[in-house]
């Protein structure tokens, strides 16, 4: 994502319950999010990077499990830059 | 809440189209009004895909095409239907659109949305940016009357609050307004802008000066439900798709990857020859209509914009900027007469609704309610892209020495090989004629 503005916050804006995650069969997020933040991990758990984060909701929406993610914006002014938007 | 800790008239969420409409009709108004924004600047959270029809900014701003940051005047609009070889494309272009008044613009967001908010505070409106609003403030009744905020002593009071906080409305999610995840009625939008010389775009997509084109493209999103466009702007053209979620889901395909496959097929590889990416960008889109809406007022808040689903997705028609504006001056103003009239209640609000049952906001979206479901139906979606192409190839195939077959038996014998039986032709057809009746 070297094309896109970020300005990091220190706080992650999203969290993951992996032991939501191990147990969940589809992992769709880790194809459908469009920044490509999730990452499964060798035990069956799933890895969540919020740094180049776009905020746009797909990972929340498409997460079937209730209580796996817990999505928030960033803090203020923090977060996704986008200039061409 | 007593009286005298009404800090603001009112507050209102999102620096978007709706949230600066809302903040620029309450500042006309004689209003204090508080407009937040949770980016460094409006627009920087924003993305669209396509035109903006700027019609409804003859109430924000006369002569607005004089001073408004435009990228360029759409003058030609095509729809384009795809299969993975072939293409068949339907391409109109006006004069009439290349001049005032004009009928619709790129833009880039950034520019754009700032532009707006600049209004609503040369009006009067507080823009404060940088700034989340977490939650809604209630007094013990229930009712709205602020918002906290994500800065020291950051509860703030208002009147009314105006939620235009997007597509993920975190205050309408946190009110239960509209549901926590709604994957039915959302799509995922994904675009590249890409750089190239002006004259090359001029060039390429026939076009002259300040004229612009805006391809919106059926098929090629890899068998996923949704649907491409491609526009030009001064030098770069925005390539993108819109991806049904649950598809995508289902899918287990990468969003890039189906841009990827767009950006190499035969019918658009040649537009962008060349051409380096300058931006990637994602964004929800709330593509449920009418059906989908939440209730629109409360007690002490409004919902205008994305964050009440107000994008209108109805296939021939791809319009949302323009709704959220619209929505925003209606909001603003219904809630300047409310507070006037001291009645900050859902009732004493409720002229809002009534006010975009008028108007084009609720009157398009309710028109037009069923169009969202045919749009992204299946056989609209699969099936009737290859369908009318093999039939047009066929048509325009010369097959001598063979005779030419007649049009409506080669009609039939391509419906044959697609499995579409002719009364699901008539029954998509007259679906599609109450549609858009």
């Amino acid at each position: 994502m070297g094309t896109v503005d970020f300005r990091v916050g220190e706080r992650a804006h999203i969290s993951l319950d992996s032991s939501i995650c191990m147990g969940c069969s589809l992992q769709s997020c880790v194809t459908a999010c469009p920044a490509g933040l999730f990452v499964r991990t060798s035990d069956g758990g799933i890895l969540f990077n919020y740094e180049q984060c776009f905020e746009c909701g797909t990972c929340y929406m498409i997460c079937n499990a209730e209580g796996a993610i817990t999505w928030t914006y960033p803090d203020g002014g923090h977060g996704v830059v986008f200039h061409r938007g | 809440m007593p009286e005298a800790d009404t800090k603001f008239d009112a507050i209102v969420v999102g620096a978007g189209p709706a949230g600066s409409a809302a903040a620029l009709a309450l500042a006309r108004a004689g209003r204090s009004v508080l407009l937040l924004e949770r980016g460094v600047f409006p627009g920087a959270k924003n993305v669209y895909g396509g035109v903006i029809y700027g019609r409804v900014l003859d109430e924000v701003v006369p002569r607005w095409w004089e001073q408004v940051p435009v990228q360029r005047w759409v003058v030609r609009r095509a729809t384009m239907v795809l299969t993975g070889t072939q293409a068949l494309t339907v391409d109109f272009r006006s004069e009439a659109w290349g001049a005032a008044p004009y009928n619709g613009m790129t833009a880039y967001r950034a520019d754009f949305d700032r532009w707006l908010a600049g209004k609503a505070v040369e009006a009067g409106a507080q823009l404060v940016t940088s700034t989340v609003a977490t939650e809604l403030l209630r007094d013990q009744r229930g009712r709205v009357v602020g918002v906290r905020v994500d800065r020291p002593g950051g509860d703030l009071r208002a009147r009314v609050v105006i939620a235009c906080d997007g597509v993920n409305s975190l205050l309408a999610r946190q009110a239960g307004i509209v549901p926590r995840a709604d994957v039915a009625h959302h799509v995922l939008g994904v675009k590249e802008v890409l750089r190239l010389p002006r004259d090359v775009i001029d060039e390429r997509f026939g076009l002259r000066s300040n004229e612009g084109m805006n391809i919106e493209i059926l098929g090629g999103t890899a068998g996923i439900a949704g649907g491409g466009f491609l526009h030009t702007n001064i030098d770069t053209v925005t390539l993108g798709v819109v991806l049904s979620l649950q598809e995508l889901a289902a899918a287990a395909k990468r969003p890039e990857a189906i841009i990827a496959e767009l950006k190499a097929h035969p019918a658009i590889a040649p537009y962008l020859r060349g051409a380096t990416v300058e931006e990637y960008s994602a964004h929800l889109i709330p593509e449920g209509g009418y059906d989908a809406m939440p209730v629109l007022h409360h007690d002490g808040l409004l919902l205008a914009g994305d964050a009440a689903g107000m994008t209108l997705a109805a296939g021939i028609w791809l319009e949302g900027v323009n709704f959220a504006i619209g929505a925003g001056l209606a909001a603003g103003g219904a809630a300047a007469r409310a507070i006037e009239a001291g009645d900050t209640s859902a009732r004493g609000l409720a002229g809002y609704r009534k006010d975009l049952e008028a108007s084009f906001v609720l009157a398009d979206h309710q028109r037009l309610r069923h169009a969202p479901a045919l749009v992204l139906s299946r056989r609209l979606q699969t099936v009737y892209p290859s369908f009318i192409n093999d039939f047009v190839e066929r048509m325009f195939t010369v097959t001598n020495p063979v005779p030419k077959p007649g049009l409506v038996r080669l009609l039939l014998d391509v419906a044959r090989r697609h499995g579409v039986r002719l009364h699901e032709l008539v029954t998509d057809a007259l679906r599609a004629a109450r549609v858009y009746r």
